[in-house]
């Protein structure tokens, strides 16, 4: 008898060389994907060509769809018979998902999808980018409803958030997401996979999917409620979920924060240049930190909050003109200075750059000094691009 | 008893129209899926349109769909698990418009589901507006003066269209407006479900159906209409059978 071939590929904790978008689809079938379905876009090609050969090898399926539309739906369908299901895509592709998006939330089933970030709005470019935020975090599509959004920063976590993210879809029966960008997508480092294996025959079964009624009353996946109580009562129960998963599922991570002036909220690539920036300006004698939320929605507010105990300064960092910044504004309900800087146009700042608008920041909170920084008359926060 | 509701239907009325093919298709579907003793393994997948709350009508796992968008769905159903069978019902609209490419592009792939398409030309859950099946000279809600050609573009034979694919193994057009056609109806829905029940690929059933609230006439002389207007323009007769 031939010798069965290791489908597992790689064993838990062995280092290796990999692209993002290779390891995000490695972690994704290492964590049980069977099923992808998604339409070529720049910078997440990577995603779909790994897995024509690579589900393949493990016995699922990969299609090439038509769209991005259609491709969503596969999903829906995918999930609705219990199996876990990925797609991925980028900027315009995304947009073109949240129809099925919406319908996969409100059906309550659980995918797991990625959007690698590149330039927006419209066509944009294929430069990494972080424009999606809004997008992404406030559900996307039409209706009331979220999505668990984590954000990477290295290809490690690439490779490892499919398997935290089909655990929490699972969990939740929630759609959950990765927001990357461009360059986590395309660069290579070495990484390593911190779970094992899933074996998918051995996951827990679901008493909602559709496997044929026999032996059981029939099921019904649905999302249409013309009743406006009935549909009341379903959103409802949407909200407690929600409100569950923002109690126990907040993810970040925090760096010399313990005797930070200065903390600098960042995710994703922004996070990895600041730290550049941040070690410079400790250099320098400068007492900055690192807060980067994980999960992007659930955002860390509370914990933000508590940070304003020790630091009086927080300076936001973005590939974009300002999205996440709304949140950190919300979250710091006035008890701190908020800064920011954005970087659009698909151009990542360097640490350089960062250092320079840390040093903008005088450390100490000098009030009749402000003058001299331009005052958002909307918000409070200060627009160091305008300094 | 001799007539009864089949299993596959559930008790629960339907809210069709009098005079609504709608019912007389679903029927037929619930007498197949008897006949083939497929029920406890069959996926059924509902529309948006006037059949969109046939998930409550059919005795089966169901799950309700996006606009147009059915055919995606069947195929992320039946890659994961060939085993179910698997039946998408859709209107014109939802078919032939918003979901052209899904439509198409399952077709084209050859995916082993079925495809019961009713075209009763006109988009009967909004209000009667123009569909991609809309006769030519036929009034609608958004045809005030009638479909002209020149302004509002030509029909779409589905049929026709798809049996340019090399995908299909099986397309018929057939109508429900009088007994004799009703049981060539359940003939192909039968026939079409069969040949995906045995791994055969993509079928598509085209079924003409009566809308007489969309067209403004009595249930009779909605069937009438039909043999003189429609059926001429819409030829009934199988256009792609791979499996003889
Ligand atoms: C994305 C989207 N666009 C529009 C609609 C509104 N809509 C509901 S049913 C329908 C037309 C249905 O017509 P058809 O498919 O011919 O089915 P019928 O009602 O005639 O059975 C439309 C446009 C919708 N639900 N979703
Ligand atoms: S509007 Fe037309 S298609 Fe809809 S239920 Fe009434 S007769 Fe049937």
């Amino acid at each position: 008898m031939a010798e069965m071939k290791d489908i597992t590929k790689y064993k838990t904790g062995e280092h290796i060389l990999i692209k993002g978008n290779e390891a995000l689809a490695e972690g994704a079938v290492r964590a049980g994907c069977r099923f992808f379905s998604g339409y070529p876009i720049t910078p997440q090609n990577e995603v779909p060509e790994y897995l024509s050969w690579r589900l393949f090898e493990v016995g699922g399926t990969f299609i090439q769809a038509e769209a991005e539309v259609s491709a969503i739906n596969m999903l829906y369908g995918a999930a609705a018979v219990g199996t876990r299901a990925m797609t991925s895509s980028s900027g315009c592709g995304i947009s073109l998902k949240q129809e099925g998006i919406s319908y996969i939330a409100s059906a309550e089933l659980p995918i797991f999808y990625a959007n690698v970030m590149r330039g927006g709005p419209g066509l944009g470019n294929i430069s990494p980018y972080q424009g999606d935020y809004f997008q992404s975090t406030r559900g996307g599509g039409h209706g009331d409803y979220r999505v668990i959004v984590l954000a990477p920063n290295s290809v490690t976590e690439m490779g490892n958030f499919p398997y935290l993210g089909y655990k929490l879809a699972d969990k939740y029966r929630i759609p959950c997401m990765v927001l990357a960008d461009g360059l986590l997508g395309q660069m290579m480092e070495p990484m390593e996979f911190k779970f094992d294996w899933v074996d998918i025959n051995k996951l827990p079964p679901k008493d909602y999917t559709l496997t044929g009624c026999k032996n059981r009353e029939r099921r019904i996946i649905n999302t249409l409620y013309m009743d406006v109580n009935i549909l009341e009562r379903h959103t409802w129960h949407l909200y407690q979920k929600y409100r569950e998963i923002e109690a126990t599922e907040v993810r970040y991570e925090e760096r010399y924060t313990e005797d930070a002036d200065i903390i600098v909220v960042a995710y994703g690539t922004s996070a990895r240049v600041a730290m550049d920036a941040i070690a410079k300006a400790r250099k320098q004698g400068i007492k900055v930190g690192l807060f980067r939320p994980i999960t992007l929605w659930p955002f860390p507010k509370k914990r933000l909050l508590e940070l304003t105990a020790r630091s009086s300064k927080f300076l936001v960092v973005e590939m974009s003109i300002g999205q996440m910044v709304e949140d950190v504004e919300l979250s710091l309900q006035g008890k701190a200075e908020i800064y920011f800087y954005g970087q659009p146009g698909g151009i990542v700042p360097t640490g350089d750059t960062i250092k320079n608008q840390i040093s903008k920041i005088k450390p100490v909170s000098d009030v009749s000094d402000s003058g001299t920084q331009k005052l958002n008359s909307q918000s409070k926060v200060i627009y160091l691009n305008d300094i | 008893m001799i007539f009864k509701r089949p299993e596959g239907l559930t008790n629960t009325p339907w809210r069709y129209c009098p005079g609504c093919g709608h019912g007389i298709v679903h029927r037929l579907i619930g007498e197949v899926i008897d006949e083939l003793g497929i029920r406890e393994k069959t996926i059924g997948i509902a529309p948006v349109g006037c059949s969109v709350f046939m998930y409550e009508y059919f005795n089966c796992d169901m799950i309700q769909t996006a606009h147009g968008r059915a055919p995606a769905v069947a195929t992320g159903i039946k890659r994961s698990h060939p085993d179910l069978i698997c039946f998408s019902y859709q209107g014109d609209g939802d078919l032939a418009a918003i979901g052209t490419a899904e439509t198409v592009h399952s077709a084209a792939r050859g995916e082993n589901f079925t495809i019961i398409f009713i075209n009763n030309t006109i988009y009967g859950m909004t209000g009667g507006q123009q569909a991609p099946t809309t006769m030519p000279g036929q009034k609608t809600t958004t045809n005030p003066y009638g479909r002209d050609t020149r302004i509002h573009g030509f029909p779409i034979r589905v049929c026709e269209m798809l049996a340019t694919l090399d995908g299909p193994v099986y397309l018929e057009r057939v109508a429900v407006n009088k007994p004799v056609n009703v049981i060539r109806a359940k003939r192909a829905i039968s026939k079409a479900i069969k040949l995906q029940v045995d791994n055969k690929g993509f079928s598509l059933v085209e079924i003409l159906s009566p809308c007489p609230t969309g067209w403004g006439l009595s249930p009779k002389s909605a069937c009438e209409y039909m043999d003189k207007v429609m059926l001429p323009y819409y030829p009934l007769g199988v256009f792609k059978d791979l499996i003889k």
